[in-house]
């Protein structure tokens, strides 16, 4: 409780900022359902055979899941306020459109005729019969569509446009309690409260409803303005996924390192290379060999503090497997120091956007450096297992290791991809289950080894001093030895568009903040 | 005053009015009577042209109804349905000030008429900034016909005016309203079924059945030289309280 308490404490004006994008984004797409909704549910009361179709489309709109939603949004909209806008305004539009129709449907046929048979106007029996009576059915529905969207708009925080969202997410993604809690509270309190405030409206004489309904519709621009007065923005924008701006390896070791002050936007991980690609951010997070670097041509900052800690890959295998066959390390090792950054990406790219197949890339890569041979014909008694974990990167390099092996052995290779994360791949090591893995040397020191944070202050996050460290420790602890690294290294990394960085001359993080410190 | 000539009015399943043709003279009442389905309301309707004919036409001191727009017709033209017809969200000073609101009249003029017309209908002044559901079926009944008479149209249509009350109050209620002077002057065409009302405050009754009117003329007319069977059992099946 008190480490709750502590927390909003600490990110109160993140907190007052993302509460007031949300209620901006909550009343910016209300007043634009409203703007749509009310004439619609007017024309359909007016032509009956419409409303079937009318109400049957915002209804289908209405059981669509909001991140599908926002997933059939962002081809069209981009990322940012657009699709968040876009989904709240159609979850809106349902209740909006069919309480107004239902409130007029439902004014007494005697009435509307009086209203007719006196000599009004067919304009006139509208705005001063049905709606006025039709109003607090109406505001029943603005009340419904409200809730919907306070709770919808957390979402928005999936594709960068803010909102209470963000602390919800990255309190998910860091399984950081206190951090989901100061969002998701709040959003609750504002769903409470504005229905409270709208019910209180709805609870008035006919006459004060009235006047309530005009202040409510002079108060939603003005609530609106909200969302654009958070906006505020810096000379470049950046947009982080919600796991790298809370882990302690990610932005706030930037921040500690180079001293670098941004107002991220959060974004969900797969949409950003997207957002930088259209230019709605400048600078985003990511992986270093992530192939999306060379299909959107991202430069990635140089990272020349060693902020990120690195993530050098080497094969990780258990001693007694180099026992059995002692030539295995040396056949691995062929491979080492012959995958730089770039060749790595271009690898990963080749398999997720030219589609190759990961025996094709591979077979081509071992070509190019001279270590292909084809399968040595005859008998193969013995067998080793290889792992891998789920992702392009590490299917590769199985591939790679695989026809490495049958080549200059005669061993037969098991392949066990798809090792979910690190911690089953490296207890199937452990195990025996399978005798080596590609694995890299910040995820074996900050998920295997977990060292105490006083270790961890006296490490240098250098290349050569973490795989020392976790290769003594891995022989020391669990008999599993690292062979010499591939040559990448994965590390979380800053990325911008090419021709941008080229332009402002950012080579660097460094670079980086010396451009935002020059005003 | 009103004349209505070869009217006919047919809806899609069937006719519901059939080559009807009345004169209602200059500050006559004229009682159109008879059962639901005969028609009667129909025609009613089509003088204000809440419903169009087929054919036939209507004309209101000389001039086709159909020469003018609706609306501007209908505000020349009372209307009184069952209920008063009030809009719920109006007060009764808002619902007498409606017509001539729509017409445009100054503030003073709507305020000095509105007393006037509480003042004859003896509606206590208290009433004004009252809601409908806040009156009693009596008090509505009586604001539905200041709304009416509010701009002293030539001509007020009353669709079943008294329909909602009970028997004792419509008596009083019909009695109180049809003396008012604002009425004797002005052109009235009633809608009923009630045998009892029509001989009351008619100065002539238009029986009809089927859309077509069997007998037109004044009460007494009616009561002893009715034209057929049924119209002396129409005229006869009412309850013996004639001279209540």
């Amino acid at each position: 409780m008190t480490d709750f308490v502590t927390f909003v404490r600490e990110h109160a004006d993140k907190l007052l900022e993302q509460t007031l994008t949300h209620i901006g984004l909550t009343a910016v797409s209300l007043f634009l359902a409203l703007l749509l909704g009310v004439p619609l549910g007017i024309l359909i009361s007016r032509r009956s055979r419409l409303a079937g179709s009318v109400l049957g489309i915002a209804g289908v709109l209405q059981t669509v899941p909001s991140v599908a939603l926002l997933g059939f949004l962002i081809p069209v909209l981009g990322i940012g306020v657009g699709p968040a806008l876009m989904a709240l305004f159609l979850y809106a539009l349902l209740p909006i459109i069919r309480n107004t129709y239902v409130g007029i449907k439902e004014v007494d046929a005697s009435v509307k005729e009086a209203a007719r048979g006196i000599g009004m106007t067919d304009g006139q029996v509208l705005t001063k019969v049905e709606l006025p009576l039709a109003l607090p059915v109406i505001f029943a529905g603005v009340r419904t569509a409200t809730v919907i969207n306070v709770g919808v708009a957390t979402l928005a925080a999936y594709v960068a446009a803010g909102g209470l969202g963000e602390f919800i997410f990255s309190g998910i993604a860091l399984s950081n309690v206190n951090m989901m809690l100061s969002g998701a509270i709040p959003a609750a309190l504002l769903a409470v409260g504005f229905d409270a405030a709208l019910a209180r409206l709805q609870r008035l004489s006919v006459r004060k409803l009235r006047v309530g309904a005009l202040v409510f519709v002079l108060l939603v621009p003005f609530l609106s303005a909200f969302y654009w007065l958070s906006g505020q923005q810096d000379k470049l924008v950046a947009g982080f996924a919600h796991e790298f701006y809370g882990r302690a390896d990610g932005y706030p070791g930037l921040q500690k390192t180079y001293g670098l002050t941004l107002r991220p936007r959060l974004i969900d991980q797969n949409l950003m290379y997207e957002a930088i690609h259209r230019g709605q951010v400048d600078i985003i997070s990511g992986y270093s060999t992530d192939g999306r670097i060379k299909a959107y041509d991202l430069l990635v900052l140089t990272d020349n503090r060693y902020a990120f800690p690195p993530y050098d890959a080497a094969p990780v295998i258990r001693q007694t497997t180099l026992n059995r066959f002692p030539a295995l390390g040396q056949i691995l090792n062929r491979l080492a120091g012959q995958l730089t950054d770039s060749v790595m990406t271009a690898l990963n790219y080749q398999v997720d956007y030219q589609k190759q197949s990961t025996e094709a890339v591979a077979r081509n890569f071992l070509n190019q450096i001279g270590l292909f041979k084809p399968p040595q014909p005859g008998e193969r008694d013995e067998t080793v297992v290889m792992g891998s974990k789920v992702f392009t990167e590490q299917y590769i390099l199985a591939e790679m290791y695989r026809q490495l092996i049958e080549g200059h052995t005669q061993l037969r290779v098991v392949t066990k991809t798809g090792l979910g994360g690190t911690q089953i791949c490296f207890d199937a090591l452990r195990t025996g289950a399978i005798d080596f893995y590609p694995e890299y040397t910040g995820t074996g020191l900050l998920v295997v080894l977990q060292p105490s944070a006083s270790v961890l202050d006296h490490l240098p996050m250098q290349s050569d001093t973490i795989y020392q460290y976790v290769r003594q420790q891995f022989q020391q602890q669990y008999q599993l030895d690292w062979l010499r690294p591939l040559g990448f290294n994965n590390s979380y990394c800053l990325m911008m568009r090419r021709e941008q960085a080229n332009q402002l001359g950012i080579k660097t993080i460094e670079d980086l903040v010396d451009y935002l410190a020059n005003k | 005053m009103i004349e209505i000539r070869n009217l006919t009015k047919q809806f899609a399943t069937h006719t519901a009015v059939f080559d009807l043709s009345i004169n209602v003279a200059k500050g006559e009442t004229l009682v159109l009577l008879g059962t639901s389905g005969c028609g009667k309301t129909t025609t009613l309707k089509m003088i204000n042209r809440l419903i169009e004919p087929t054919s036939g036409s209507i004309s209101l001191g000389g001039v086709d109804v159909r020469k003018q727009p609706a609306f501007e017709l209908r505000r020349r033209i009372g209307y009184v349905i069952q209920d008063g017809g009030l809009f719920p969200h109006y007060t009764v000073a808002e619902a007498i000030a409606t017509v001539p609101n729509l017409l445009g009249w100054q503030p003073e003029t709507i305020q000095e008429r509105i007393r006037e017309l509480i003042d004859k209908l003896r509606l206590p002044q208290t009433l004004l900034s009252r809601y409908p559901a806040e009156l009693s079926g009596g008090q509505r009944q009586r604001v539905g016909l200041a709304r009416a008479l509010a701009v002293r149209p030539p001509v007020v249509l009353m669709d079943e005016p008294f329909g909602a009350l009970d028997p004792f109050t419509r008596r009083q209620v019909r009695r109180e309203l049809f003396g008012l002077n604002e009425l004797r002057e002005t052109t009235v065409v009633l809608v009923t079924h009630d045998v009892n009302e029509a001989l009351e405050l008619a100065d002539r009754i238009a029986l009809m059945d089927a859309g077509q009117i069997v007998q037109i003329g004044t009460p007494d007319t009616l009561l002893k030289s009715p034209v057929s069977d049924f119209v002396r059992d129409f005229m006869d099946d009412k309850p013996h309280r004639l001279h209540d």
